[in-house]
């Protein structure tokens, strides 16, 4: 069975400025990360949505030794959307020196960047960029 | 089901070996565990090897059958490699004993060896970043330090607890491990530190500071696995698997609240129903402590500590060698011991077992009859657990 929204179609929809999203008609919970089922309950009665791209940002790292690649300082965050479903991205447009745990709490806008991908990843992808408001 | 025991034990120091290849590494381990068992090679029934990156460190996949030649196993010994990240040799014992218990097999070597730190750090930290989520985590140049620096600003927000305080208690984790692993002689880091030593070192991923994370290592590490009642016959103190368990998260999206890993929830609960033991009845831990939070989280999820409540163990020196509480992690840990990935969670065997047997020196826990071992690979995608008990 194939899955309701693939992460080429994730990858797309973030291309196009859209968040899309499965929201699940059983828990009626709401996945953000592309899978065949729901990651609440295991459910297959998805459907894809678009979600509002607006969260609230969860914890955060600087991170100051890279993987090979990559250019340090940057942070990685995590955040509750409004839906309610947690995603992984970046904070961008702030400096990282300047981040401290009053991020913690902050409303962020959620939109995407393309990351290049190294010898070693499956192509340039998206990923969610979160801008505090 | 039967009962399942360790007979002999091996490791290499860990640290740093350049000039040896994996294999050399793990038949070290290997042919010193076979011998402290009283058996050769040719009584192996299977090789349960453990190895996570050998494709990066020497351009070597499917290490198994030659990690399986280099010590003479029988032909009919199938050698199997497990790749669970750093839980990798936890989880190929686990399922040695399983086999074992199930009659299976009678007789089987399990362990591994790594070369990360002969990766070098950027390398090392790509490729570690590996075991993070490829879609959704890896991309945004997130590193272990990275995932574990995350759960650390949860603790101090979610508890109330002011960062540069949380900070002190997690340097003392640090600390402490020294302490332990500078009686080691296994040890990559034989040498003791202080907490400003820890507080004064450059950040690797905020708060993170450089001596709140373990080493890159080399080094291997191996236990030959039996049933109790071949065991007895064979060597004076077998040491018996009580109890297991392993468990699997998922993305961290999925995971959400890093502070309280489910997957080592449900680990510590499947390995104290099979044992028919609690955390009170644990005399001696080796535990996950890649980075210094990484202990605290551990000690609260199997239940040392309420969740919450484990940040000052080490301050108040309840976790180190004379403290009132279980001693946690004598060999020094990941911290101080080092940690080789695919090799880690036999060297905690090794560990656990010395101490049962009351062979651990200058680091032995005075009458300890149960111990216990948590490992825990990627981020928080598996936890394996095995509880050890006096044969
Ligand atoms: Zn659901």
């Amino acid at each position: 069975m194939e899955a309701v929204l693939s992460f080429e179609a994730y990858q797309e929809g973030l291309a196009a400025g859209r968040l899309l999203g499965l929201y699940c008609r059983d828990c009626g919970k709401t996945t953000a990360i592309p899978q065949a089922v729901c990651q609440e309950c295991g459910s297959r009665a998805l459907e894809t949505r678009e979600l509002e791209p607006k969260g609230i940002l969860q914890t955060f790292t600087v991170v100051r030794v890279p993987p090979e690649g990559m250019e340090p300082p940057y942070i990685v965050a995590m955040a509750e959307l409004s839906c309610g479903a947690w995603v992984t991205g970046n904070v961008v447009g702030m400096d990282p020196d300047k981040a401290g745990m009053d991020l913690i709490g902050k409303e962020v806008a959620v939109g995407a960047r393309v990351v290049k991908g190294d010898k070693y990843a499956m192509g340039d992808l998206k990923v969610l960029a979160f801008t505090v408001v | 089901m039967r009962e399942v025991a360790i007979l002999g034990t091996g490791m290499t120091r860990f640290g740093i070996w350049e000039k040896k290849t994996n294999t050399e590494l793990f038949a070290e381990a290997a042919l010193d565990a076979i011998a402290a068992s009283g058996l050769e090679p040719r009584d192996m029934q299977a090789l349960f090897f453990g190895n996570c990156l050998g494709d990066f460190e020497e351009g070597q996949l499917h290490m198994a059958p030659f990690a399986h030649s280099a010590i003479g196993l029988p032909v009919s010994a199938p050698a199997q490699r497990f790749e669970s990240a750093c839980a990798t040799a936890t989880v190929a014992i686990r399922q040695a004993a399983l086999l074992v218990a199930a009659g299976v097999y009678d007789v089987v070597l399990a362990g591994g060896t790594e070369k990360a730190n002969s990766m070098g750090t950027p390398l090392a930290t790509r490729t570690f970043a590996m075991a993070c989520h490829a879609q959704t985590e890896t991309p945004t140049g997130l590193t272990f330090p990275g995932v574990f620096a995350m759960a650390a600003h949860t603790y101090s927000s979610k508890y109330n607890i002011p960062l540069p305080e949380l900070k002190r208690d997690m340097a003392e984790v640090a600390v402490k491990n020294h302490f332990h692993g500078a009686k080691n002689p296994k040890a990559q880091f034989q040498k003791e530190i202080t907490a400003e030593m820890v507080l004064g070192g450059f950040m690797v991923a905020d708060p993170l500071q450089l001596l709140d994370c373990c080493p890159f290592s080399d080094g291997a590490a191996a236990v030959v696995i039996t049933d109790m009642k071949r065991a007895k016959e064979l060597v004076a103190k077998p040491v018996a698997i009580a109890g297991t368990g392993q468990a699997s998260g998922g993305p961290l999206a999925k995971q959400k609240d890093l502070t309280v890993v489910r997957a080592r929830v449900e680990t510590s609960r499947a390995a104290f129903a099979q044992a028919g033991l609690t955390p009170a009845d644990v005399d001696v831990i080796e535990l996950h402590d890649c980075f210094t939070i990484a202990e605290i989280l551990a000690l609260e999820a199997i239940g040392f500590y309420g969740f919450g409540e484990a940040h000052g163990a080490a301050a108040r020196g309840e976790t180190r060698l004379g403290g009132k509480g279980p001693v946690v992690n004598p060999s020094g840990g990941l911290k101080a011991k080092g940690h080789p990935i695919g090799a880690t969670g036999a060297a905690q065997i090794v560990e656990i077992v010395e101490q049962l047997r009351e062979e651990a020196g200058a680091r032995q826990v005075q009458g300890a009859k149960v111990g216990y071992v948590d490992t825990l690979g990627g981020d928080f995608g598996t936890v394996c657990n095995i509880i050890l008990r006096r044969g």
